[in-house]
């Protein structure tokens, strides 16, 4: 909502510039964004007038033009179309610096001085597109030359823009903030006398009302024989300028001055297109009708209408419709004031794609009490500017229907509960009153009703808050943290997101955060689109799936940062994904480029498989997480056949890590081999409480054994194997070497494994160790046909 | 054997010492006078055809000179070893200038950062971390916080919708509606997590962050509210800065408040207010909603946005840098 200074104090006397007004007006919650001087970089504009205007001698677009208004006569080339001999316009003259921050100086355009500019409204910040950038503003024939134009205008104003919070619907017009002003500063508040039109002809328009709940007061009046040729007076058009509006035909205009001023939104129709009479009714599902923006839509019963006995006429409280609207020859109207209930407009006008100014009133709530005043406003403008016989006003009313604000209970002890304060009975009362609220006071307890005009008071707690802001949120008390010292510490089990993102960085993981949503075009490598839950409303396609999978979000980072030269990347993300039942929080890790940061006395290494394997089995080895295991197949369509794995933790499934398939890869512009992971985070949630077991006292013996194996046999089973038979002494297994090539059958490997085996007991002897190693020699021959290598 | 020749032995071996070039040719020296056959060891083997007397005598003095040879040997020895490890330590000498075998560097995301020092903070004010859904009901997201079917508050928040019509939570706030369903007064918790509004422009992207606190207790009041994020405010910062709370709304709380921070440029001017965060006392619609007893307890809440912390803290200025993750930017925050 913006709102002049001028025009607020013609309603309340206060003494406070734009400035400090935004500040009071701010810190009441009335958050002020913008405070603009309208004649700031205006000073040296003057109302001109062009006596010739004739041909540039060398361009055929320019005039060469006499003007007056500045001390001496000018001579000024100007392009603009409309510059012709007997216009008035604006005139920058020498000295001028323009809003633009252009400073006019004596030149020469094409050969021709020039001294001073013409300008238009655009150039001067006082109007946008259109009409205001498409030539000279041109100014009505009376403007005196010479005269400045902040003075012609008066431009000596501020305009405050506010940004109302939607429970302040009362304060959607001049007259709204001003009695907030009134209340915040104790100035008087000063309201015209309010108008009062006795009709001079009877004729009337039918009215009925068929959705009384959505429509409780109708009124409608007649006004025969406006004059056509009138047009809307200059400061009206200023002052609907100031605050948004464009200025159209004096009918409309007054409608949107008196929106502007009072709060109401009005509608005016042409009278000789209502066919019978008005009624207010929801609309039937095969109606239609075309707005005033040339947009039809089509209507169903969840649509009131303001209809004629043939078909609706307007969307009430939203926008009239093509048809019935005042036109250019218009000279009967019918003007419409009404109350339209919240319940009815919410959401009406976005389900159409229109916000109108009348729209956000009536949603937000405008003043029940206001429809009689508003008629009585306009009527008057109406006959000032444009002429016309007013009929008698015609009212379909339901009082039952009507928000009446009722009595609340409020005590000082309530008050002072809730804010921790000490305020006193007449502090309290003062503050409410002064809102213009009525106050009931009985020792300590009141009964207040807020006016009408709040349709946002309705508790205590809504009291407790009009009180607390007219005291000033500034001024109440502040209290140190206190409370009970309640020692609830989290479960030492519990590994928590925070200590994985720590153990990640500090190996050298750097975190990253996509987008939740990922391109409804991501496929899987077979063209497949991926399934999740498609947004209804996304911002773009790109961002419509709530992703499945942190991968394509992490490939996109990874991809990006490749194109800015970085070729070797260890990323990680943390964070929800999605499925039709339900979210869960996931961990995804990539490497590529080089294992190691390169170094002048190390060979460059690729990463590969193993090395985010063994991230995996550092990481979950560190938590305490297990018993894990690798399996191969296939462990995502995303990833390479024959170098992934599904992780299980305790044998649940609980991710995937492998090279990204080559073809994933190249979609993703990634040249380099990229190692991929992804786990679910509440695998990792929890870790086992530490219990101490008692150390041996005796030594460790490692036995080494050389296995000849087929190729196709799996290490890890070969290793499950030997911890399954080599009995309770085994401590550990390693896997310390892996062998093929020369010395080798072709088809078979060589691996090493190394067997640590410890007694709680005893020490060992050479009988024990040859023992366990016999038993897992002959198991793992039988069992993968394994051969000791000679 | 007299005196004199015995000097002159000792004089010749004690040369020999000095002349010793390396260990191998001290030993010899040693070899020659006290090996086995060595001409000192031959002497102390004459000795025993003498008289006690002069055996006495004489073998004293060869004893003497014998500790003087093993003393000189020793020393020359010692000095050999001691050269030779130095000349070892010389050859293993690296140029330390050299760069290290160093691991690659990580680091957390800056927000994620933020999140964990706000966290920290709260949580020793005896905060609970509590969590919710990404997807959430209209229930939740709205009803329960007071937001009436088709209120012009819900406007604000241009929610995300998905066909069946639930939603992606446009503020932590729906967590104080879940921990209050499960857990009874007094309840002091923050709900940390990600929001998402269907709004794209320089200062704002659909997704960010915010931290809700909520706390309900008996005799909680707006004084508290004000202190606690006083409090904060400073901590976070690391300096005091003036905050100033002015009246807002949001349907879940009464009276609602905006916080502002008054900021300071680089050269410490005060240069304005900033908004950090909304707040209020717990509307009792919404406690009602939770079966907590309005008469009985009340409480406040609050949502502060966690980029706008961050960007606040490291002088991040423009908050779409936070999701561009190019590496450049997060390696600024190790």
């Amino acid at each position: 909502m913006k709102a002049s200074l001028q025009w607020l104090k013609e309603w309340v006397s206060f003494d406070l510039d734009g400035q400090a007004l935004a500040e009071t007006l701010t810190m009441a919650g009335l958050e002020v964004d913008e405070v603009v001087d309208l004649a700031a970089g205006l000073e040296g504009i003057v109302v001109a007038e062009i006596q010739s205007a004739d041909q540039h001698p060398d361009a055929d677009r320019l005039r060469v033009c006499q003007v007056l208004g500045d001390a001496e006569p000018r001579s000024i080339v100007c392009g603009a179309p409309n510059a012709a001999a007997g216009l008035k316009a604006p005139l920058a003259t020498l000295g001028t610096t323009m809003p633009n921050g252009m400073k006019i100086k004596p030149a020469k355009l094409r050969g021709v001085a020039s001294e001073g500019m013409l300008c238009s409204a655009s150039e001067l910040g006082l109007g946008e597109g259109g009409e205001a950038s498409a030539g000279l503003m041109s100014l009505p024939a009376d403007a005196p030359i010479g005269q400045t134009l902040v003075d012609y205008l008066n431009l000596n104003d501020v305009v405050l823009d506010i940004d109302l919070t939607p429970n302040r619907a009362d304060c959607l017009s001049i007259q709204g903030i001003a009695q907030e002003i009134s209340a915040l500063t104790g100035g008087a508040f000063t309201p015209p006398d309010p108008s009062n039109v006795s009709a001079t002809i009877d004729r009337r328009v039918d009215v009925s009302v068929t959705a009384n709940a959505d429509c409780p007061r109708y009124m409608a009046r007649v006004i025969e024989g406006i004059d056509v040729a009138a047009k809307t007076p200059l400061w009206m058009r200023e002052r609907l300028r100031r605050h948004g509006i464009r200025p159209l035909s004096p009918v409309v205009d007054v409608t949107n001055y008196v929106l502007l001023e009072l709060g109401q939104p009005m509608h005016a129709f042409d009278l000789e297109k209502i066919h019978g009479g008005i009624v207010v009714r929801r609309a039937n599902p095969d109606e239609s009708i075309v707005l005033l923006d040339g947009h039809q839509i089509d209507l169903d019963e969840q649509c009131l209408v303001i209809a004629d006995h043939q078909q609706p006429l307007a969307l009430a409280g939203i926008m009239g419709g093509l048809e019935s609207a005042v036109g250019d020859l218009t000279t009967n109207i019918v003007l419409e004031s009404a109350w339209f209930a919240p319940e009815v407009m919410a959401g009406r006008g976005r389900r159409f794609g229109l916000s109108t100014e009348s729209s956000h009133r009536f949603e937000r709530g405008v003043d029940p009490d206001l429809q009689a005043q508003a008629m009585e406003r306009a009527t008057e403008l109406v006959l000032m500017i444009a002429g016309g016989k007013p009929g008698p006003i015609t009212e379909v009313s339901d009082p039952a229907h009507l928000p009446q604000n009722a009595a609340i209970d409020l005590s000082v002890e309530a008050v002072n509960r809730l804010l921790g304060t000490a305020l006193s009975a007449d502090e309290i009362h003062q503050a409410l009153a002064g809102l213009g609220m009525a106050v009931e006071a009985s020792g300590d307890q009141f009964k207040v009703t807020a006016p009408n005009r709040r349709r946002d008071i309705a508790l205590p707690v809504d009291l407790i808050e009009e009180v607390a802001r007219v005291v000033g949120y500034d001024a109440l008390p502040s209290h140190p943290p206190a409370g009970e010292l309640n020692l609830t510490a989290p479960a030492e089990t519990a590994v928590g997101d925070q200590r994985l993102r720590t153990q990640l960085a500090a190996r050298g993981f750097q975190e990253v955060m996509a987008w939740s949503f990922i391109g409804t075009e991501v496929k899987n490598p077979d063209g497949s689109p991926l399934e999740g839950l498609v947004l209804a409303n996304p911002l773009s396609q790109e961002q419509a799936l709530m992703r499945p999978s942190l991968l394509p979000g992490l490939l996109d980072v990874v991809s990006r940062n490749a194109r800015y030269g970085h070729q070797t990347q260890r990323l990680f993300e943390m964070g929800h994904c999605f499925e039709e039942n339900g979210e869960s929080a996931k961990l995804a890790l990539v490497l590529t480029g080089l294992r190691a940061p390169e170094h002048f006395d190390s060979p460059d290494h690729a990463v590969d498989f193993f090395d985010l394997k063994g991230e995996i089995e550092h990481l979950l080895a560190s938590n305490q997480v297990g018993p894990v295991a690798f399996s191969a197949g296939s462990a995502h369509s995303w990833m390479h056949p024959a170098q992934s794995a599904t992780v299980l933790v305790d044998q649940q499934l609980v991710g995937y890590v492998g090279r990204l398939h080559p073809q994933v890869a190249e979609r993703y512009d990634l040249k380099k081999s990229v190692i991929v992971a992804e786990l679910e985070v509440e695998a990792m949630a929890t870790r086992q409480l530490p219990s101490h077991q008692a150390i041996s006292k005796f030594p460790a013996s490692r036995r080494d054994l050389a296995l000849l194996v087929k190729e196709e046999v799996e290490a890890g089973a070969l290793l499950d194997e030997v911890r399954k038979v080599a009995g309770k002494s085994l401590e550990d297994c390693i896997l310390f070497d892996l062998y093929q090539g020369e010395g080798i059958e072709k088809g078979f490997k060589s691996l090493g494994i190394g067997l640590i085996i410890r007694e709680n007991s005893r020490t060992l002897t050479d009988e024990d160790v040859d023992a366990v190693s016999e038993v897992v020699v002959s198991h793992l021959a039988q069992a993968f046909d394994a051969r000791l290598r000679g | 054997m007299d005196a004199k020749a015995l000097q002159a032995l000792l004089e010749t071996a004690l040369s020999a010492v000095d002349t010793a070039t390396d260990l191998a040719s001290l030993e010899s020296v040693r070899v020659a006078y006290l090996g086995k056959k060595g001409q000192l060891t031959a002497h102390l083997k004459s000795l025993g055809g003498l008289d006690p007397d002069a055996r006495r005598a004489l073998g004293a003095s060869i004893n003497q000179v014998k500790t003087q040879l093993v003393e000189a040997l020793n020393t020359k020895e010692q000095a050999f070893r001691a050269a030779a490890l130095a000349e070892a330590l010389e050859h293993d000498r690296v140029d330390v200038t050299l760069p290290g075998r160093s691991a690659p560097v990580g680091g957390q995301h800056p927000v994620s950062r933020t999140l964990d020092r706000i966290i920290d903070l709260f949580t020793r004010l005896g905060f609970q971390t509590a969590t919710g859904p990404e997807i959430e009901t209209d229930y939740y997201n709205f009803e329960a916080l007071n937001f009436p079917a088709h209120h012009p508050a819900r406007a604000m928040h241009d929610t995300f919708y998905l066909p069946d019509g639930r939603l992606l939570r446009t503020h932590t706030s729906p967590v104080q509606i879940r921990v209050l369903e499960n857990q009874a007064p007094p309840v002091r918790i923050i709900a940390p997590g990600r929001v998402f509004r269907a709004d794209s422009d320089q200062t704002h992207t659909p997704q960010f962050h915010q931290v809700e606190g909520l706390v309900v207790d008996r005799g909680i009041t707006f004084a508290d509210l004000k202190g606690l994020l006083s409090e904060f405010v400073n901590a976070f910062f690391e300096q005091d800065l003036e905050i100033r709370l002015r009246p807002s709304y949001f349907p879940f709380t009464e009276p609602s408040a905006e916080v502002d921070v008054r900021w300071h440029d680089q050269a410490g001017n005060p240069s304005g207010w900033l908004e950090v965060l909304g707040c209020g006392m717990v509307h009792p619609n919404v406690l009602k909603h939770c079966q907590v007893d309005p008469e009985i307890y009340s409480g406040y809440a609050f949502g502060l946005g966690v980029e706008r912390f961050a960007m606040l803290r490291y002088q991040v200025n423009d908050l779409r840098l936070f999701y561009d993750n190019d590496l450049r930017f997060l390696a600024q925050f190790r």
